[in-house]
């Protein structure tokens, strides 16, 4: 196979799309639920679910639509991660149980009962954040495999790594959530978010810092990627990225902004994937198996093409009907007292 | 607490058990999107007070069973990966297509404009809104047309061709879309849907009907709910014998173990009604038997040869007793439907519907029996499928992930115990909203003050409220 553009590389950038949507959009709502605890007041929490409760479950489909496009497109890769990452896929999932129920239960219990939901949906959304970065940096790590299977133990995933990439998502989702704050509240909800924007902004850049240096540890093939000659030409820009990115968020908070601290975080995390994808590509399971090894045979491909093509713009343009219909501030109800 | 369970026993009780649990939501959401579609319509068409108010009755409802649903699909679809990563290496080409068109052509869908559903009528404006509302119906019809057609491929494998991996591959897609079993699955399966959420509608009608027989709201629901069943359920008991003949024609096996014939008979066999078959003797013990039904009903002729398990080897044999009796309790549910929708049509001949306490309890007590067809009807299909994963070409045991036995067991427990921790608060929500009758002036999950941008309010009568 050559570097020209072929379907395993258009369907490895369709894959790398849906979960990019996803991480931005349920990114938000899960870094609302980890930012929960720091809101005790039940007023500044019901407005917080608003924000999103029309949108969260859109959000929550582009996860369904990476898992179920990569076993359709990439077969193998699906088969040898999901027992790889075993345990933080199961415990992702019952995260985001916890976290999704909690919208529609929490508004039917007696206001005393009330934080039990609260509790299941901070607990659900960090359990979910923490499962995801781990997987992610388990990922990166590369997973022992034989032949098509994976062939390591069940706790392979569990490094010091990982559980950096871990901590580094629930601080990225953290601002994400501070961020949409910002833009959907007002009064002392929306300056509250603004401290926390400061604060995780930092720590941000932080985490993004420390999985860089860790990363070209990893494997030798991640530091000649980023640092051989003549790649670094094309890679010393995402870092230089980044740190413009920076200067514009902090001078969007200096000012009081609200809309250009969500994107401009956006823009990190984008930044953040790009350089995820320079790391790992061409590989879909790192050191072991490429995006061509994986991919499913061209006219399973082709068939889903179709699909794609002509449905993930109308899904983007109703998705987007969806946010402007509940676009603008969302106020502390007069329906409950 | 699991010994002597392997592997792979223990992620097929897994895949059971979360399968269980997940398919009476969608069951019910399929049902429930289409008959709030209908409700609003009515609203629209008539204007009158009852049918709004009915509808933001069941939307909140809807929004609690629809988000554990979601929840719960979301373990569904990454199961096959995790619990199952041969199968998915395998029939990925094949099946994983059919899955991602669900997502794109149904979850989204249903996703995008359940805002809009749920908090907006007063946001876009009632021509909007009730389009939003068609699309989420559309969605779980659209959803429940590509997962039968996964599932059905599975059952009844066309279409495709083994790659030099091992893996299936497409050679027709409308082959492998339209297979053998898939239009009578899908007919079966959406009107058991329907079915299901009509008797939870005329359960709920018929409770409040007992309490007061003069609200507007309970009245409607039930006629509406008893009509029904009085037409779907005969049509059900036809599709569901149709669905048995192609069974028969394509997964001979499968029929064999649901009605109990261990023998074959050359002159005609019976119709086993009852009995324990026992499957290491090869034999149904205690059996109550009419001569010469079986094969009146499958063969359409008194005489025809029939046959049995005999004729197959052992280790292709499905778990007997499981789809026998499971096969036993979907017919007798599917039945006692049929005399619900009856009686109904008596009573309301003589005028006597929403008087009659006797049919109000009846079909009171029918309120689970569309879950408990829809689980048995499944339990039927797939554990008549075994030893298969892909029926005559993948094994079970062949399909699993090479995972040991203490990790599949950890999350079972721990499915277990979320599972009945959560869905459990659910239906106590459910019943709690169902508890209250729907009345003057109902609002939905987010009618509220204009100054809000969304929201939802809490149940009537859970919490104090103040003036709206």
């Amino acid at each position: 196979m050559t570097g020209a553009i072929d379907l395993a590389t258009v369907w490895a950038f369709i894959i790398a799309f849906a979960v990019f949507v996803y991480v931005v959009m349920d990114g938000f709502d899960l870094g609302l639920g980890i930012l929960f605890p720091l809101f005790p007041k039940r007023e500044d929490r019901d407005v917080i679910m608003n924000s999103v409760a029309p949108v969260w479950d859109g959000n929550e489909t582009w996860l369904v639509l990476g898992g179920g496009g990569m076993m359709a497109a990439f077969p193998l890769a699906y088969a040898v991660l999901m027992p790889a990452l075993y345990t933080p896929m199961i415990a992702m999932l019952i995260g985001l149980i916890f976290r999704g129920v909690a919208f529609e239960f929490r508004w039917r219990v007696t206001q005393g009962k009330r934080n039990r939901w609260d509790i299941a949906f901070a607990g659900g959304s960090l359990l979910a954040t923490l499962a995801q970065g781990i997987a992610l940096g388990a990922i990166l790590q590369g997973v022992h495999v034989e032949g098509r299977h994976y062939a390591g133990g069940w706790w392979d995933w569990l490094t010091p790594f990982s559980v950096l990439t871990g901590i580094a998502l629930a601080i990225g989702y953290a601002l994400l959530g501070a961020a949409w704050l910002v833009m959907k509240t007002e009064g002392p909800l929306r300056d509250k978010a603004y401290h926390l924007c400061w604060f995780l902004l930092f720590a941000m850049i932080g985490a993004i810092g420390a999985v860089s240096v860790a990363t070209p540890f990893l494997h030798i093939q991640y530091t000649q990627r980023w640092f051989g000659w003549p790649n670094v030409i094309l890679t010393a820009p995402v870092p230089i990225a980044v740190a413009a990115v920076t200067v514009l968020l902090l001078r969007s908070l200096a000012n009081k902004w609200d809309y250009q601290p969500f994107f401009l975080t956006l823009a990190l995390f984008a930044l953040s994937y790009a350089g995820l994808g320079i790391s790992m590509w061409p590989y879909i399971v790192p050191q072991s198996i490429t995006i061509w090894q994986a991919a499913s045979p061209e006219n399973s491909q082709i068939f889903m093409l179709f699909g794609v093509a002509a449905l993930v713009p109308l899904i983007l343009g109703y998705t987007g009907w969806a946010y402007w219909v509940f676009r603008g501030k969302v106020r502390a109800g007069s329906g409950y007292h | 607490m699991f010994e002597g369970w392997d592997a792979v026993v223990l992620a097929r009780a897994q895949f059971a058990f979360t399968m269980s649990f997940h398919i009476v939501l969608p069951a019910f959401s399929i049902g429930l999107a289409s008959y709030l579609a209908v409700l609003e319509a009515l609203w629209l068409a008539t204007g009158r007070e009852v049918f709004i108010n009915l509808f933001n009755y069941w939307l909140k409802i809807f929004a609690v069973a629809f988000g554990m649903g979601v929840v719960s699909g979301i373990v569904m679809s990454y199961q096959f990966g995790t619990n199952w990563s041969v199968f998915s290496d395998k029939t990925g080409p094949v099946i994983g297509p059919l899955m991602a068109y669900e997502v794109l052509t149904a979850f989204f869908l249903e996703a995008g404009f359940l805002g809009v559903m749920l908090f907006g009528l007063e946001r876009v404006g009632h021509r909007l809104h009730f389009i939003a509302t068609l699309m989420v119906a559309v969605g779980t019809l659209i959803s429940a047309f590509w997962i039968l057609s996964a599932n059905s491929w599975m059952q009844t494998p066309a279409g495709y061709a083994v790659n030099a991996d091992g893996q299936f591959v497409a050679a027709d897609w409308l082959k492998v879309i339209f297979n053998p079993s898939f239009p009578y699955r899908l007919v079966h399966m959406v009107l058991a849907a329907y079915l299901t959420t009509a008797l939870v509608v005329g359960a709920v009608g018929a409770f409040h009907l007992l309490r007061d027989r003069h609200l507007a709201g309970p009245r409607v629901m039930f006629s509406m709910a008893m009509w029904m069943a009085t037409l779907v359920a005969p049509i059900q008991i036809v599709a569901g014998d149709q669905h048995g003949l192609n069974t028969l024609e394509h997964q001979p096996v499968k029929i064999m173990a649901m009605e109990g014939h261990f023998e074959s008979h050359k002159h005609g066999a019976p119709l086993v009604l009852f009995g324990l078959p026992d499957q290491a003797a090869g034999k149904v013990k205690y059996a109550v038997e009419v001569p010469k039904l079986g094969s009146l009903i499958l063969k359409h002729s008194l005489d025809a040869p029939l046959a049995g398990l005999d004729t197959v080897p052992r280790k292709d044999w499905p778990p007997v007793p499981i789809a026998f009796w499971s096969f036993r309790i979907m017919v007798g549910m599917g039945f006692l439907m049929m005399g619900l929708g009856l009686l109904s049509l008596w009573a309301r001949w003589r005028g006597t519907l929403y008087q009659s306490r006797l049919l109000h309890v009846f079909a009171l007590a029918m309120a689970p029996s569309g879950f408990i067809a829809v689980l048995a009807g499944w339990v039927t299909t797939e554990t008549g499928r075994q030893p298969f994963t892909v029926y005559g070409l993948l094994r079970t045991v062949d399909a699993a992930s090479p995972l040991a036995a203490p990790a599949v067991a950890s999350s079972l427990i721990a499915f277990i115990i979320v599972y009945f921790a959560v869905f459990s608060a659910g239906v106590i929500y459910l019943l709690r909203l169902m508890a209250a009758p729907p009345h003057h002036g109902e609002r939905g999950p987010g009618e509220d003050a204009p100054a809000r941008a969304a929201g939802i309010t809490p149940a009537a009568g859970a919490t104090a409220r103040g003036t709206a």
